[in-house]
Order: structure tokens, then sequence, then C-alpha cells
């Protein structure tokens, strides 16, 4: 789960990380109100969680509360990356003299958390040149110490008063990283305002997997919209329900390969009882030209998901349904869906050819 | 030869009283494996499926002499299960459970290099070597003996591309999967070298996807392999940074592409399948020639 900027920088905040003065507001008029409160030049920046705000114009300076409310306005008429703007961020506008850029996130060949550190800073990460970006790996049982943050600093360039500064700012944010089971805790910029450092932005991506133990992360994200961990959109008009993640990708792969698209996909994992079946079917009926079931039956039985299919499909039973059927109780879960009416395939291939020519794709090409 | 499993191991079950932890104990003893002992804190004194049920590890360990554990404990718990299996001498720690948060297992994978215990997973079907046992949750219906090291990442896509090698007459010297979870105790790059120093294995099929650079890795060893590996990615079609069902399978910060992949395997020598149907003919194809 990405939470927005704000709602990072709280959270940096109330750990010891220093960020700018500034809060969240909903309406121009709660912008120029904070803006008066600031005074001075304020940043105003659309809360939205998508990369690349600034080049759509959701990150804009202002002075006064008039000029901040009219600017306020233009950015909450924005759409982001097809995403509503539905909150704003002002914040004073620093003086910074050098900006930097510091991330921790899970290497996952490494197995372990790592922390990247460059002398630049506010360009995404992966367009800086390699060499530009020092490494270091957290022993996460010992915990990031600031003398490693010193030692990082002192081989990015930095000198005197900024070298401690530095390491007690790293330190904290490995807090703020494994705290809150993040999957990546980033500054980007990472600015120098005299001879200290502030968090200009923030980013922090919780693991999905851990929310459990985060109740009170989940709040606040009313303002955007969160997808279920297995349920994805695309785009085209097929519906995919498949069991398992790989299983799922590879009939995407598959349909893509033979002219037809897929609007979204239902990963139903290994062993999703009847009743979760026949909802996820109603749901992808409501957005689709067709749907392909795919199932290969090794811990989900094919009698199940026969069951499922004909009992969901009431939610959608004008839908042109391909399904396919293998593995355990095959026998049985195609004969329910005969007697139901359902044709039913008992080969990948000839299921993904078959929804393809009902939405009007090639079908035939070759793979 | 097999690898990573012989059929000897004395089997623990973590979560064995559990709705997947019974069934599955149940099906690895139908498939003759040596289940001996299972776990379940406070039901301690139970029966499973005539498998004894002890409260803790120590115990089970201590009375049955079991050395390995299939775990299937919620991903709530499963990091405490884990490491009170390493703590207790367990050799073998086969990871099953899905949604195990990241921090968790980097502390588990961290602790079982320490005390050199093999982790598989988590969020993996497990290993099986056709008619010697399984350890796991596979459909072993599917899987017949034979000269194919198969390696996947998914579990569902493995059984399929399994059933069709048995179906073309080309059976499994070891099945393992490596786990969909963006951190795992054993990477596809290190079932390769058991593959490589197992005679029993002729040619490795290794099931990929998006995300990371696990297959990347796996692809340096394919050159000095001295055997035939024939590849299936999957994640072609998938969006950058979204996230495919799997934690691990997902493009982010520039990384785990299937064009990268895919390219890294060609140039390391695999042959690469374009669907779950083609990897048989190509597995055929690379032993004769």
């Amino acid at each position: 789960m990405k939470l927005y900027e704000y709602q990072a920088k709280e959270i940096f905040a109330r750990t010891g990380i220093p960020v700018p003065r500034g809060r969240v507001v909903l309406s121009p008029e709660e912008a120029a109100q904070a803006a008066g409160e600031l005074g001075g030049e304020v940043v105003i920046k659309a809360q939205v969680l998508a990369g690349g705000r600034g080049k759509a114009g959701g990150v804009r300076f202002a002075a006064g509360p008039e000029e901040t409310a009219a600017v306020a306005r233009t950015i909450l008429d924005l759409e982001i990356k097809g995403l509503p703007v539905n909150a704003l961020l002002v914040e004073e506008r620093l003086p910074s003299e050098r900006e930097l850029y510091l991330s921790i996130s899970v290497d996952r060949q490494a197995g372990r958390p790592v922390i990247l550190a460059a002398a630049e800073g506010g360009m995404e990460i992966e367009t800086f040149p390699e060499d530009k970006i020092r490494r270091r790996f957290v022993e996460t049982r010992r915990g990031v110490h600031p003398w490693e943050g010193r030692e990082l600093a002192a081989a990015l360039g930095l000198r005197g008063s900024l070298l401690p500064e530095f390491g007690k700012f790293m330190a904290t944010l490995a807090l703020v990283f494994e705290r809150n089971d993040a999957e990546l805790a980033e500054i980007n910029p990472l600015v120098q305002v005299g001879s200290h450092l502030v968090a200009a932005d923030a980013r922090l991506n919780i693991d999905d997997a851990a929310l459990f133990r985060h109740p009170d992360l989940t709040k606040g994200q009313e303002l955007g919209t969160q997808g279920g961990p297995s349920f994805v959109r695309l785009g085209g008009d097929i519906a995919v329900l498949a069991n398992g993640a790989g299983m799922a990708m590879a009939t995407l792969d598959v349909l893509e390969s033979l002219g037809g698209k897929a609007s979204c996909f239902i990963d139903l994992g290994g062993g999703t009882g009847e009743e979760e079946m026949s909802k996820a079917i109603g749901i992808l009926g409501g957005f689709s030209q067709a749907m392909l079931v795919n199932i290969f039956g090794g811990i989900t039985r094919c009698d199940e998901v026969a069951r499922a299919v004909i009992r969901g499909r009431q939610a959608a039973p004008q839908l042109p349904l391909v399904v396919r059927l293998d593995g355990t109780n095959q026998e049985e879960g195609l004969r329910l869906l005969r007697e139901a009416g359902v044709a039913a395939v008992s080969t990948m291939e000839e299921a993904a050819r078959q929804v393809v020519a009902q939405t009007g794709g090639k079908g035939e090409k070759e793979v | 030869m097999s690898v990573l499993l012989n059929g000897g191991e004395r089997i623990l079950i973590q979560g064995i009283t559990g709705r997947q932890g019974s069934f599955h104990a149940r099906r690895m003893l139908e498939y003759g494996s040596r289940v001996v002992a299972g776990v379940s804190p406070g039901r301690g004194g139970a029966a499973v499926e005539g498998v004894p049920v002890f409260d803790t590890v120590r115990e089970a360990v201590r009375e049955k002499g079991a050395d390995t554990s299939c775990l299937f404990v919620p991903a709530a718990g499963a990091a405490d299960a884990a490491h009170e299996a390493l703590e207790n001498g367990i050799r073998l720690l086969v990871l099953v459970t899905e949604h195990v948060p990241v921090h968790d297992a980097v502390e588990v994978v961290a602790r079982a290099k320490e005390l050199r215990v093999r982790v598989i997973g988590p969020n993996t079907f497990g290993i099986i070597s056709p008619g010697k046992g399984k350890i796991g949750i596979m459909p072993h219906e599917y899987y017949t003996p034979g000269p194919v090291g198969l390696v996947a990442r998914s579990g569902t896509l493995s059984y399929q591309v399994a059933a069709e090698l048995t179906a073309a007459g080309l059976g499994q010297s070891t099945a393992v999967g490596v786990g969909g979870d963006p951190v795992v105790g054993c990477s596809l790059r290190e079932v390769l070298t058991h593959f490589k120093d197992d005679d029993e294995t002729r040619a490795v099929v290794l099931i990929g996807e998006i995300g990371g650079t696990a297959e990347e890795e796996a692809a340096e060893l394919i050159a000095g392999l001295g055997k035939p590996v024939v590849a299936y990615l999957v994640g072609r079609t998938a969006p950058v940074g979204v996230r495919m069902g799997h934690a691990g399978a997902i493009i982010e910060r520039g990384k785990g592409t299937y064009a990268g992949k895919a390219a890294a395997l060609r140039e390391a020598g695999a042959l690469l399948a374009e669907t779950p149907w083609q990897v048989a003919p190509l597995v055929l194809k690379s032993l004769r020639g």
C-alpha cells in the first residue's frame, strides 16, 4: 500500500525526521488559510499516488493567500495519470542549497534491506547513473547506526556538520522503514537548508501482507482507491478468472498473442471456495465483453469451480463464457457444466482461441 | 538421485490441525512421505490422520525425530513458527504460507543462513521427487519419475507444465517451487546448482515470471550447466508497477521486465517457450539434439 506524501511525512515527523512546515487541505479556501499561517512563499503539492506529478503540473509555488487559492483551484481540477486530485499539501517553500537522494528498500537478490544514497536529488532514481549511487546493506538485527550514515555521507562528499546530521537522518529513516513494515521509504529530494537536512518529499510504501500489524495506516486511504491484492484491472475486454498468479499471467500472455486483451483478472489462489468464486464471477462480468475461466485444479477442485461458474453466471447471464477445466475432479466438473448448458473445453489453448474469437479478435494467429 | 529431498525425511507439519495442514498431511501420507509429527500449540495430545500432534517443535523433534518441517501456519504467525523450527534443529523448512510480511521473511532467511538450514519459500508449493516423496501441496497425480528437473516460482503453472511433460512421456527427477514472494530462502539459481550435480536430471525446465532478478541470476549458470534448459516466462503483457497476484510479480524501479529476463535466458543458451504447451516439445527436442 502506498501512502500519500502527507501521511508519509506525518510518520516521518513523528519518528524524528525534519519535514517542512505545512498541512493537508481539501479546498482552495483552506489552502489560502494555510498559506496565511505559514507566511512567505509556499509550495502546493497534489496528493496523488502517482509518479511524475511535477511534470503534470501538480507541484507549484505561490506567495500569499490569494495566489495560493488560485493555484490550489487549478491543481484540484487536474487529473494526474487518470487520478483525480482530492487533496493538497501546502508547505513552506524551503531555501534549498543542495538536493540529495536517500531511500531504503528490500533488495530481493540479497534478501535484506538496502540503503541507496546519491549526491543529487529530484530525479527518478531509475534514471541515475549507476556510479553516482552509493549502496549499503542493512544488518536488520543490529539496525542502522548513525556512523553508517556518516560513512555514506563522506562518500557522497558531505562535509562538516552535515555529516553527523546525515548519519542521524539515515538511522531514523531506517527506524521508519522497520517499524512500519515498509517496502520502500524514500526521500527525494532530501534538501540542505543551512546546516540542516529536511525531507522535502516523502514516499512510504507499506507491505500489504503486513497491514494486519498496522491498522492505523489503513485510515485515510479513502482519498484514493486501492484494489485488492489479487484483483487487477487491465483495460481490455476479456475477464480472466484463473487459479494461481502464474496461471493468471500465462493466460493474459496467451490471450494477447492471439489478438485479445484482458479487462482484468482475478487470481483465485489455491483452494478458493465456491462462494468466493461465484462472487468473483459476478464482479468480473460487470465490465467485460466475455469471460474466460482457466483452471488447472490442483488444490482447487473442478466440480467446485463448475458449481461456482453456474451460480456466478446468474449475475451476468448474457456474457459469453468459455470455461477450461483440467485437473482434480475434472469429469464431475465438466458434467455439471454440460447439464447447465455451459460450453467447456479441456485445453488452455482451445479456450483462449474461443474467447478471443467471441470478442472479435483474430483468434487464429499462430503462437 | 533427486535434489533437496531423498524420501528419508522425517516430516513435521506445523499447523497440522488447520484446514490446509490436515488436508495436505493426508495427501503427503498418501504419497508415501514420512509425516511423523504435527505441531499445533494448545492441541498437543491430539492426532490428525493418525499423526501425533505436539504443542511445540521441541517435543516433536525429541519424541519423533523430526528433521524437516512443512509449515502451513497462517501469515501472522508464520515467522514465529519458522523461527521455532530453526532453533530446534529442523534442517529443511518448507514454508508454504502465502502473504508472509517481507520483513519477517528477511529475518527467517537470515537466521536460516546462520544456522545452515535450508528454507524453501515462503509462498511455495514445495518439493516433489516423483516416486520418492513430496513435501508440499502439489497435486502429485500429475508427476512421474524421469529425467526433467523442474524449478518454478509459480504453483499452478508448474502443475500445468508438469502435467504436459508427463503426458509427453517426460517424467521429472525433482520439481521445486522456490516461492512467489520477493524474498525467498532458496533461489532459482541455487536449485540449478543442485540440478547440475544430479546425474538423474538430464534437462531442466525453469518457469519464471516478471519481478526481481532471480531469472537473470539463474541465467548466469546455464552456460556451465552441461544440460539443456527450457525456460518459460510469464507476465509479458503485465503493466509496469502492478502486482500480478504474487507479491513478487511486479515490475518496479525499472527492474524485473519480461524482455530483460527473456534476453538473459536466451543469451545464456536456454530455449524459450512462449506458451505452457510449447515446453514439453522443446524439452524433447533438446534431449534429442
